[in-house]
């Protein structure tokens, strides 16, 4: 016997910096992909512990569906600025321009030309030839066997039947020029193991995963809140004070609130041990057929 | 309430990580297994509960029962075959601890899947359904987790409800698999009768079965001692990223790999060997006064030693093995087959060098475990194979360190991780087989030869003969074969001449004097002996080649009937004399692979000649005669 034991979140911990470092070491051009979430938070801040005292020494890149809740933005950018990190933000620009939002096209289409679309232009625009994602592989079915490392072709498609096999902490960095690899180094994390290590961390999050007094209006079954006047006005004038609080966040149309007291991490953490719905619900672009992430997937979504 | 979720996360961030593998075919009822023990463990969530009822009713195969098995099939086709083809991960904790689960396919077929999931597991369960017993997939689970080296094997014996909860039966397997792992390395093996179906022994302990006085399975997994299971004797940090901010910092970012290491020690980089001492160990946490496996750290040095990525820093007095040739046992993950001309990739702790396969010894039938002799090997095959590398690698036998023993094979071409390796505890080189004769070594067919044989030995009145002459450094092989040389020309024969600095300084240049090396130096050679041979010409090749297997070899290359050798026997001492410097600097240390120092020589047995070089007059006189005699020259 010997008391060298790490706990869970340390040893998460430990595997997501060893990830990242070795992204840094095996590619050219990586980038890590930042939506602002407390996933993403996480993953920030695992890189800039991988590289101390030194800076992270890749870009930060942010998709902007240009309908995130302003809340967000602010973050981001107080975020960045104050950790020194080089941010990039992209965004469709011909989908902004020609007004595609969530309101008048619909979630399908939103999402596909001002998220999918999106990510690939960024992504082909700077030719990266890695790129980090948050996702966890408990989030969601077709996520349980996507590797730590995944492969995406010069389409950056996703062939889930062509995976390469992934042993011990070996990582298969190849790639042929165009092709590029998808990385997530929090595949291992729950939700739970987020939550406990941003509590255990101590590290700012976006204020809206609390609870607070916030205009919501009902909106396909959600809770919406009213964040800016892109509201349609028979809606928003629908819009009424609830105590409420983000479990995901995305564009602020497509997320919906829950009623809420949580306004502590352990206050979140006791409503989700004590919670019935599982944090994907509130996402409005999830509930068509049980199929449609690994599609997203295949067509180069994370 | 407060407080209280303050209690359970005080503790909840406390708790340790076990990793699970589980394997089994559709029968077993293993999906139903770990899909109760995410149920049963609550950490289902209603709403996806609502969904498997509504699929259950779809496409489940359990008739108006929850299907258990639809929570885990991820993948749309594969939920339509109704298997899992694929490596899953599983997530649930319980207050004791966190479980992540490799839910990997039982059949032949997904071998591949198994030993990827098995690659980080600390404890397998495997399941054995009571009606069938121990049959071939249990063995060849087992086969995979002793290979893999997981140390904790839980069987389940499952269906416990079809054979009446009977404690005769449960015994009658336990002790047929107990028999079966005699001689494997599997330090703790436990056996749990459980019915996955009906929930017996699964999170609680049964009513059913009263005799059963052990634990269930879930209380057996949060309990299970596994964090000694680690190696924290041998210190090796093979460096994964150097950070380098600015001037003033240089820190070797990486996981500790194994053993213990803190501020002060000694260390030394390897290759390089220069040493220095542990300044600071910064951990994810900040600073820290030990660090172990596995935790990612950054270390800085007192002194501004050249350390770059893939170099290892070791304690001073246990170093792992530095070598270009090693055994493994490989598991073939490629639909394409192996080929032995492929230069693959390697991958070893950081470092990414080219690889071939050099021998096969043998491959294992997974069903009868059974050695097979060895054609290349396919998807989902594992055998026993030699491997020569271009860098020499840092690496320990896999059985004593899993970090320093593992390595990945990738096709050079597809990029497809063809294979992953274990490296095997190295057999000396004297016993490590080199192969140089190519076992699918086609006869080339050139067409009707235009000059047949007969008219070049009229023509040159001499019979093609490759006269090979080997002794240590120094025993005077080159000074006969420039003797031999000339006095063949001044007679009218049409000799060619081939030594080992000739050829090492352009043929061979890039191969060194490691004993896989020196057998594809002297495959070269023999090779273009048997080209001139063709033409008709005399060669006289001066090589020390050490090896009575090679020389074998090259004398098939060539043609055992062309194929003559000459032994210079010259005592070792007399060989000093001749090359005082060459073993000055062996004697140092200098230089490697020395025959007849720290490589072995081994005399021919039965050589056509065996001459001492201090007969310089007669020796050539010998050689002469014996042409003669056997018509090689002259002819008539």
């Amino acid at each position: 016997m010997n008391n060298y034991t790490l706990t869970h979140l340390r040893q998460l911990e430990a595997e997501s910096i060893h990830i990242i470092r070795e992204v840094a070491s095996e590619f050219v051009n990586p980038v890590m992909l930042y939506s602002i979430g407390k996933d993403s938070s996480v993953m920030a801040r695992l890189a800039e512990k991988a590289f101390a005292p030194g800076k992270v020494p890749f870009p930060l890149m942010h998709i902007d569906s240009k309908w995130k809740f302003r809340e967000m933005i602010k973050f981001r950018d107080n975020y960045a600025k104050e950790k020194g990190w080089n941010l990039i933000v992209h965004y469709n620009k011909e989908g902004y321009e020609s007004g595609v939002g969530p309101f008048s096209h619909g979630s399908k289409v939103h999402t596909d030309v001002m998220k999918t679309q999106a990510l690939l232009g960024g992504l082909n625009k700077y030719k990266f030839d890695a790129a980090f994602g948050g996702a966890r592989r408990d989030e969601e079915k077709s996520r349980a066997k996507e590797r730590i490392f995944s492969f995406r072709d010069e389409f950056h498609q996703w062939d889930p039947k062509n995976q390469r096999p992934e042993l011990w902490n070996i990582y298969n960095t190849k790639i042929q020029k165009g092709e590029s690899i998808r990385v997530f180094p929090l595949s291992n994390w729950t939700e739970l193991d987020i939550w406990q290590y941003i509590r255990l961390e101590n590290f700012p999050i976006v204020p809206l995963y609390f609870a607070k007094e916030r205009p919501v209006v009902e909106f396909n079954n959600a809770l919406i809140l009213l964040d800016d006047d892109r509201m349609p006005e028979d809606l928003a004038k629908k819009a009424k004070m609830k105590k409420v609080r983000f479990r995901t966040l995305g564009c602020y149309p497509l997320t919906g609130a829950v009623e809420s007291d949580a306004d502590t991490v352990e206050k979140i953490v006791e409503e989700m041990m004590t919670t019935t719905k599982s944090e994907r619900t509130t996402r409005v672009i999830d509930f068509d057929q049980d199929a449609s992430m690994e599609q997203k997937k295949r067509e180069g979504y994370f | 309430m407060q407080k209280d979720i303050k209690t359970f996360l005080d503790q909840d961030e406390k708790k340790d990580l076990l990793r699970i593998l589980t394997a089994g075919s559709v029968d077993d009822g293993k999906s139903t297994l770990i899909g109760r023990l995410l149920f049963d463990s609550k950490r289902l969530y209603e709403d996806q509960l609502s969904a498997l009822e509504r699929d259950s009713k779809r496409v489940g195969h359990a008739g108006d029962d929850i299907d258990y098995a639809l929570l885990l099939d991820g993948l749309k086709a594969e939920r339509e075959q109704g298997i899992t083809i694929d490596v899953a991960y599983r997530y649930f904790s319980t207050n004791q601890r966190k479980f992540i689960i490799a839910d990997t396919p039982g059949h032949e077929q997904y071998t591949r899947n198994m030993v990827t999931g098995a690659s980080t597991a600390n404890l397998a369960v495997l399941l054995v359904d009571a009606r069938h017993g121990v049959i071939t997939q249990t063995k060849r689970h087992t086969f995979i987790v002793n290979l893999l080296g997981i140390k904790h094997v839980v069987v389940a014996i499952n269906k416990m409800d079809l054979v009446d909860y009977s404690k005769e039966r449960f015994d009658e397997i336990t002790s047929a698999y107990k028999e079966f792992i005699t001689g494997l390395n599997i330090p703790d093996v436990n056996f749990i009768p459980i019915s996955a179906l009906k929930g017996d022994n699964v999170v609680n302990v049964s009513d059913n079965m009263p005799w059963y006085h052990g634990k269930s399975m879930l209380e057996f997994l949060e309990t299970v001692h596994v964090a000694s299971d680690r190696n924290f004797e041998d210190f090796r940090y093979p460096v994964q990223f150097v950070n380098k901010p600015g001037l003033d910092f240089r820190g070797f970012c990486s996981t500790v790999a194994s053993g213990t290491v803190k501020p002060g020690d000694e260390i030394i980089a390897l290759p390089s060997r220069k040493s220095s001492k542990i300044k600071q160990i910064i951990g994810a946490d900040g600073e820290q006064k030990i660090a172990f496996p596995p935790q990612s750290i950054t270390i800085t040095l007192d002194d501004e030693i050249d350390v770059s990525r893939g170099d290892m820093l070791v304690h001073h007095d246990n170093k792992p093995r530095n070598e270009r040739q090693f055994e493994a046992m490989l598991v073939w993950m490629d639909e394409n087959k192996m080929n032995m001309q492929t230069q693959f990739y390697i991958k070893h702790a950081y470092n990414t060098t080219k690889a071939r396969i050099d021998k096969i010894q043998h491959k294992i039938n997974v069903n009868s475990l059974e050695k097979e002799q060895s054609a290349p090997f396919v998807l989902n095959e594992i055998g026993r194979v030699v491997l020569t590398t271009v860098k020499p690698l840092l690496f320990d036998p896999y059985k004593k360190n899993k970090e320093t023993g593992s390595f990945v094979l990738i096709d050079p071409i597809t990029h497809n991780t063809s294979a992953v390796g274990m490296i095997i505890d190295k057999l000396g080189n004297k016993d490590m087989p080199s192969r140089i004769t190519d076992v699918d070594m086609k006869k080339i067919d050139r067409g009707e030869a235009l000059i047949s044989h007969k008219e070049r030995e009229q023509r040159l009145n001499q019979r093609p003969a490759t006269l090979w002459i080997t002794g240590l450094h120094g025993s005077g092989k080159n000074a006969l074969a420039y003797t031999m040389e000339r006095k063949l020309f001044d007679l009218g024969a049409s000799a060619v001449l081939m030594d080992g600095s000739t050829v090492r300084s352009g043929l061979s240049r890039e191969l060194d004097h490691s004993p896989a090396d020196r057998a594809e130096h002297l495959r070269r050679v023999a090779h273009v002996a048997k080209i001139l041979n063709d033409q008709g010409l005399i060669v006289i090749c001066s090589f020390i080649s050490p090896y009575a297997n090679i020389r074998q070899q090259v004398s098939e290359i060539v043609g055992k009937d062309r194929f003559h050798i000459i032994h210079m026997d010259a005592a070792l001492e007399s060989c000093r004399k001749s090359k005082p410097d060459l073993y000055n600097l062996a004697d140092k240390g200098k230089l490697k692979y020395m025959p007849g120092l720290d490589e072995r020589y081994e005399k021919p047995e039965n050589p056509t000649l065996r001459l001492k070089p201090e007969n310089k007059e007669s020796n050539m006189d010998k050689i002469l005669d014996y042409l003669n005699a056997n018509k090689i020259f002259p002819l008539e």
